[in-house]
C-alpha cells in the first residue's frame, strides 16, 4: 500500500482526508499533528469562548473516524523536517516516517505584532483549543482584557471574553473595525453595535508595549498614552505556515506556492488550506479550503481534472445581534463601480452593494445580513442584474417568507462552508424523509461550519419537508385553531380580557380542559395581570390553590423559601398536620414540607393556621428555589447563596409560567442544590456568579445552558429578571424552559435579555415589575372565598311541585 | 316524585361544577352558563371527582386523568375503551333563582 502523510490536523488537511476516501481506501494515511487533540471545527473557538458552545460539541472527526478508516493519528506530534530526496518526515519526537505522497496542511499561526513585552503572562492569542480553554480559565467577571486587532477574529474573541464577564477593549490600527471588509460608513455602524454590547473600541491606536511586572499590567500606545489590561488576546492577523515548504525545498512564497491541482513544484507533495499561496492569494476562510481539499483529492488519486479556482471570499461575523457580511471586492474608487445603498440609523442597518457592468461585484451589510445568500449567490454567478435593478436591496412586494427560498435556483449554495447548495438540501429531504435541522446536518453536513445558514435551512425544509411543524405553528387547540403566537397578537389587539371572550369571538364558545388552562395563562401575562380572572377556565389546582390527589383529596406546601424555615415554623406545621389529621407529612423532592391527604374544606382553615404563604406547589407558575448552605456556613462556599435563593424566591412567587419554573442557587461549582439542572441557576464563584438556564432533570436530563456571568448579586438578579420575563412571553403554554431554550438556541436567547438593547430590557423589567405588582398569595383567598369554593353544598329542603 | 331545594343559582358560577351531598350520595351540579346539569360524581375511570373537572360546552373533563364525560348524556367521550355504562344523570330545575334536584 502506498503511504500518504498528512502534516497538519486541522479543517483543511482532513477535509480533504474526507474526500481522498470517497475516491479510495488504498493508501496507508498518517496524520500529525501538533495539537492533541482530534480535527474539530476551528471556527466554533469562538462559540466555545462564548460558553455557547463545549470542546466536545465541535469536534468533526472523533477517534472512531480515524481507527474505523484504518488512519493512523499522530496527535501531539509537531512534525520539525521534510527530507524531499529520502521521502520521510521527521517528527519533534525522533520518529521518521516514510511517505510516497505528502500533504502538507500546516494552516496558520497567529501574526504577533512587534512590541516588547508580549511573553509577560496573560498575553494570549487565539487560534487553538488550548488558547481557547487558556482564556476561559483566565477570564473572570471585572477583568479588564484587551484585544488587539479589530477583525473578524478579534471581535469575536472579545464578545466571548465579553460574555466571560471582563471588561473588554479592542484596540486597531485602522480607522474603523474589520478595515479590509468594510467601508468608513459600514465601520462606523458596527463600531457603534459594538458599543452597544458593553464591548470599548479604540481607534487608529498602535500598541507599542505590553507593561507590567512578570504578568501583564498595561498597555502603552506609540502615542505615549496608556491603559490597564489584564489580560490581552493578540488577532492581529495570521502568517501561513509555511516553513516546513521550505525545509523540503518547494518554491515558497509569503505561503507554499500550489497551482490549481494543488500541486507544488516538488511532483509527491501537494498543499492545501491556509498555509498555500494560489497566483498571489492567501486564505483565511474556509470554504475555498474545503474545495481545495476536493481538487487535491482528485488529483492525489489519479482523477486528475478538476481545478482550483478563487471565488470572492465571503466574510461573516459570528456575534450574536451584531449582523456583519461582507464579500467580493469593496472598493469604490473605481469609476466603473456604481454603488447602490440604503441606510438607517436608528435601525443600525447599512447595506452597499458594488456593482460593475450591471454585475455584482462586492456587498456590505450591516445590521441585516439575512439576504447574504442572494448576494453571495450573485456575485459567484456573475448573472445580469439589469433586470432586478430596482429590487437588489428590497425583494418585490407581496414576498412571503417562503418565496424567498422557492426562487432560489437549486445550484445556489446554501451552507457556504460546506458547498452544500439547496438541490442537495431538497434532494435530502426528498429522498431520505429528512425532517429535521439534525438529521439535515447529519446527511448533508449543512449548517455544521460557522452556523450561519440554519435559518434557510430551517426555511427549506419547512418549506419542503411534510413532517416539518415549527411549534410555534402549531395551532392551540381544535376550539380555539390559531398557534399560540396568534392568539397572543388577537388578545393584545383586540384588548380581550377573558378566557370565554376569546372563545366566544375566536372560537367554539365552549373550550375544553385543553385551551382554557393555556388562555387563561396567556391572558394574564399580556395584560400583566390585569385580566379578568375567570376561575371556570383553570384547573382545580389554580381554582383551591392546592395539588388534587388520586382519591380528590389535595396536599398543602407551604412556601419555605431557599428551604429555610425555623424552628417555630416547623412547630406549627406539625400543630397542624396534628389538628387536621393529616396522613402523611413528607420532605419534597424540592427543599419543603409537603402535608398530604387533606380534605377540601380543610384547606383554608389550615392555611389560616399555619400562617404561610402559599408554595405554589400545584401551579404552572413559580415553584421554588432550592440553595445550598454556602458562604454563610460552607467550608469551599464563594457566595451567599441563601440569601441570593430566598431574595429570588420572593422577587417571583406568585407568578405564573407556561410551565412550571423552579430554580436553585449554590455557592460553588459542586453544586449541591443541583443548578445546573434547573429552570434557572445561579453559581456562585469567587468574585462572581454564572447565570445558568433551561436545564432539566425530568422526564429528561438537559445541562443547562450558561446565559452570562456577572461580578455582583444585583446584576445576577437582573439577568435571572430578564431570562424570566423573556421565557413568560415567548414560551409556548406548557413549554418548559428547557425545550423552549433548545427550541431558540442559547444564542437567541442571550441577544434578545441580557445582550438585548436598552430600551428591550427595561420593557422586559418594566412588564414584570407589573405583574409582580397585581399578583398576590393565592392563600388568602381564605379570608373572601367564592361561594363553595372548599365547600359541598348541603340541600335546603325537599319540595313538591305541581 | 320530589325534588329537593340545593341552592340559589348565583352559587354556582358560569361554567363551573359544585358538590352536593345528599345522604351517602355526591352530587356534581355544573352551570354550564346556559343551564344547570347534574351527574353522579364519580368518575367510572377511577372514581375522580367530576365536579372539579373543567366545564367547555356541556362536557366535563375529569380533574385526574382527563376522560371526557357528556353532561347532557352521561357518555364517557374519551379514553372510554372498556365501554363504560355512562354517568347517572340527575333531573334539575331551576325555579325563581332557586335550584332544585331530583335523586330517585
Ligand atoms: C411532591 C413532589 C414529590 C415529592 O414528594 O418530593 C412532586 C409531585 C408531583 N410531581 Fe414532581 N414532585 C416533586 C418534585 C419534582 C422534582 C424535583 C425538584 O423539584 O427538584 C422534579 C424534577 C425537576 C423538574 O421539575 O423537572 C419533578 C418532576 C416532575 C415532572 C416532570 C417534569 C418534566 O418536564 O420533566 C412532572 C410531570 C409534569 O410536570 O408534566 C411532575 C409532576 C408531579 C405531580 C404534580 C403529578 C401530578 O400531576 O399530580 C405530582 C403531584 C403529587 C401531589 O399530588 O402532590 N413532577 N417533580 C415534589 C414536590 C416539589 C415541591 O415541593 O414543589
Ligand atoms: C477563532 C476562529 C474563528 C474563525 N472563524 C471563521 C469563520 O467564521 N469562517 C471561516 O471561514 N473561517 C474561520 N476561521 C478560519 C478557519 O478556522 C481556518 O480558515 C481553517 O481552520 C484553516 O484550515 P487549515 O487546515 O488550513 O488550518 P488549521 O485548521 O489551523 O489546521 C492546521 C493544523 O496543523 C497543525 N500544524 C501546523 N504545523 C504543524 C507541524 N509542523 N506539525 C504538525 N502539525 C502542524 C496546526 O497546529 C493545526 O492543528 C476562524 C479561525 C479562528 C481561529
Ligand atoms: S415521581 Fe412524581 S409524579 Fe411520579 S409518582 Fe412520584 S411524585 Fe408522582
Ligand atoms: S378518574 Fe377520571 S379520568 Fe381517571
Amino acid at each position: 500500500m502506498k503511504q500518504l502523510v498528512v502534516i497538519g490536523n486541522g479543517m483543511a488537511g482532513v477535509a480533504c482526508v474526507e474526500q481522498i476516501l470517497k475516491f479510495t481506501h488504498d493508501f496507508q494515511i498518517t496524520i500529525f499533528g501538533d495539537e492533541t487533540h482530534v480535527n474539530y471545527n476551528r471556527i466554533m473557538l469562538s462559540s466555545v469562548l462564548a460558553g455557547e458552545k463545549s470542546a466536545d460539541d465541535i469536534v468533526i472527526n472523533d477517534i472512531d473516524w480515524y481507527q474505523s478508516n484504518g488512519i493512523t493519528p499522530r496527535l501531539g506530534v509537531r512534525v520539525t523536517a521534510i527530507d524531499s530526496e529520502a521521502r520521510t518526515v521527521t517528527g519533534a519526537d525522533g520518529s521518521v516516517t516514510r511517505f510516497d505522497k505528502l500533504i502538507i496542511a500546516t494552516g496558520s499561526s497567529a501574526f504577533v505584532p512587534p512590541m516588547d513585552g508580549v511573553d509577560k503572562k496573560n498575553v494570549h492569542v487565539f487560534r487553538t483549543l488550548d488558547d481557547t480553554r487558556d482564556l476561559l480559565e483566565k477570564s473572570r467577571p471585572g477583568c479588564k482584557a484587551v484585544v488587539i486587532g479589530g477583525g473578524l477574529l478579534g471581535l469575536e474573541a472579545a464578545r466571548g471574553l465579553q460574555v466571560q464577564g471582563c471588561a473588554v477593549t479592542v484596540v486597531h490600527l485602522g480607522d474603523r473595525l474589520m478595515d479590509r471588509q468594510l467601508d468608513p460608513t459600514g465601520g462606523m455602524f458596527l463600531n457603534r453595535k459594538m458599543k452597544n454590547l458593553g464591548v470599548d473600541v479604540l481607534l487608529q491606536k498602535s500598541a507599542r508595549a505590553l507593561t507590567g511586572n512578570g504578568k501583564v499590567e498595561g498597555l502603552r500606545f506609540a502615542d505615549g498614552e496608556e491603559i490597564d489590561a489584564e489580560l490581552v488576546v493578540i488577532a492581529a492577523g495570521i502568517r501561513p505556515n509555511s516553513a516546513l515548504g521550505k525545509l523540503a525545498g518547494v518554491e515558497v512564497n509569503r505561503g507554499i506556492v500550489v497551482n490549481e491541482f494543488m500541486e507544488t513544484s516538488h511532483p509527491d507533495i501537494y498543499a492545501v488550506g491556509e498555509c498555500t499561496e494560489f497566483r498571489g492569494e492567501l486564505f483565511g476562510l474556509v470554504a475555498p479550503l474545503y474545495e481545495q481539499g476536493k481538487v487535491l483529492a482528485a488529483t492525489i488519486t489519479g482523477n486528475k481534472g478538476p481545478a482550483f479556482e478563487s471565488k470572492a471570499q465571503a466574510a461573516k461575523l459570528k456575534i450574536m445581534g451584531v449582523d456583519v457580511f461582507s464579500a467580493g471586492v469593496i472598493d469604490d474608487s473605481d469609476p466603473d463601480v456604481e454603488v447602490v445603498a440604503y441606510e438607517d440609523r436608528s435601525l443600525g442597518i447599512y447595506k452597499k452593494l458594488f456593482v460593475k457592468d450591471n454585475r455584482l461585484v462586492g456587498v456590505i451589510l450591516v445590521g441585516d445580513a439575512s439576504d447574504d445568500h442572494k448576494y453571495k449567490s450573485w456575485l459567484n454567478s456573475g448573472e445580469d442584474l439589469s433586470k432586478q435593478r430596482k429590487h437588489l436591496l428590497f425583494p418585490p412586494p407581496s414576498a412571503d417568507g417562503g418565496l424567498d427560498v422557492a426562487q432560489m435556483p437549486d445550484s445556489e449554495t446554501v451552507c457556504g462552508c460546506n458547498g452544500v447548495s439547496k438541490g442537495t438540501i431538497v434532494d435530502a429531504i426528498h429522498t431520505h424523509g429528512v425532517e429535521t435541522l439534525a438529521q439535515l446536518k447529519d446527511r448533508t453536513r449543512a449548517a455544521t461550519g460557522c452556523g450561519s445558514c440554519s435559518s434557510v435551512c430551517t426555511q427549506l425544509l419547512k418549506a419542503v419537508a411534510p413532517g416539518f411543524v415549527e411549534d410555534k405553528q402549531k395551532v392551540l387547540c381544535a376550539c380555539v385553531p390559531f398557534p399560540q403566537e396568534k392568539l397572543k397578537d388577537i388578545i393584545r389587539s383586540q384588548k380581550l380580557k377573558t378566557a370565554q371572550d376569546v372563545l366566544d369571538i375566536y372560537g367554539n364558545g365552549k373550550g375544553c380542559a385543553v385551551c382554557k388552562p393555556a388562555l387563561s395563562y396567556l391572558l394574564d401575562v399580556i395584560h400583566c395581570g390585569e385580566h379578568e380572572e375567570d376561575r371556570s377556565a383553570r384547573f382545580i389546582n389554580d381554582r383551591v390553590h392546592a395539588n388534587i390527589q388520586n382519591d380528590g383529596t389535595f396536599s398543602v406546601v407551604p412556601r419555605m423559601r431557599g428551604g429555610i424555615t425555623s424552628p417555630a415554623e416547623l412547630r406549627k406545621i406539625a400543630d397542624v398536620a396534628e389538628k387536621y389529621n393529616v396522613p402523611l407529612v413528607k420532605v419534597t423532592g424540592s427543599q419543603r414540607l409537603d402535608l398530604l391527604g387533606v380534605k377540601k374544606e380543610d384547606l383554608p382553615k389550615m392555611w389560616a393556621d399555619l400562617g404561610m404563604p402559599s408554595g405554589q406547589a400545584y401551579a404552572k407558575g413559580v415553584r421554588m428555589v432550592k440553595t445550598c448552605v454556602g458562604e454563610q456556613f460552607c467550608r469551599f462556599g464563594t457566595q451567599d447563596s441563601i440569601s441570593a435563593g430566598v431574595e429570588l424566591e420572593r422577587r417571583y412567587e406568585n407568578l405564573f409560567t407556561p410551565h412550571k419554573y423552579k430554580m436553585a442557587v449554590v455557592g460553588c461549582p459542586r453544586n449541591c442544590a443541583e443548578a445546573t439542572v434547573k429552570d434557572l441557576g445561579l453559581i456562585g464563584q469567587e468574585g462572581s456568579w454564572q447565570v445558568v438556564v433551561g436545564g432539566a432533570a425530568g422526564k429528561g436530563v438537559r445541562k443547562a445552558d450558561l446565559l452570562v456571568t456577572v461580578e455582583t448579586t444585583e446584576q445576577a438578579f437582573e439577568a435571572s429578571d430578564l431570562f424570566f420575563q423573556y421565557y413568560r412571553e415567548n414560551a409556548n403554554y406548557l413549554e418548559r424552559t428547557y425545550d423552549f431554550v433548545e427550541r431558540l438556541g442559547i444564542e437567541k436567547v442571550r441577544k434578545d435579555t441580557v445582550y438585548a438593547a436598552p430600551e428591550a430590557k427595561k420593557g422586559l423589567i418594566e412588564r414584570l415589575r407589573k405583574s409582580k405588582d397585581k399578583s398576590y398569595d393565592a392563600w388568602m383567598e381564605r379570608e373572601a372565598p367564592r361561594p363553595f369554593q372548599f365547600v359541598q353544598i348541603e340541600p335546603v329542603k325537599e319540595a313538591v311541585f305541581a | 316524585m320530589s325534588w329537593i331545594q340545593i341552592t340559589e343559582t348565583e352559587n354556582i358560577p358560569p361554567r363551573e361544577g359544585r358538590t352536593v351531598k345528599i345522604g351517602e350520595l355526591s352530587i356534581a351540579l355544573f352551570n354550564t352558563g346556559e343551564k344547570f346539569l347534574a351527574v353522579e360524581n364519580r368518575c367510572p375511570h377511577k372514581g375522580g371527582p367530576l365536579a372539579d373537572g373543567i366545564v367547555g360546552g356541556t362536557t366535563v373533563t375529569c380533574p385526574l386523568h382527563n376522560w371526557r364525560i357528556c353532561l347532557e348524556t352521561g357518555e364517557v367521550s374519551k379514553g372510554c375503551d372498556a365501554q363504560l355504562p355512562p354517568v347517572t344523570q340527575f333531573p334539575v330545575r331551576v325555579e325563581e333563582g332557586l335550584i332544585y334536584l331530583q335523586t330517585a
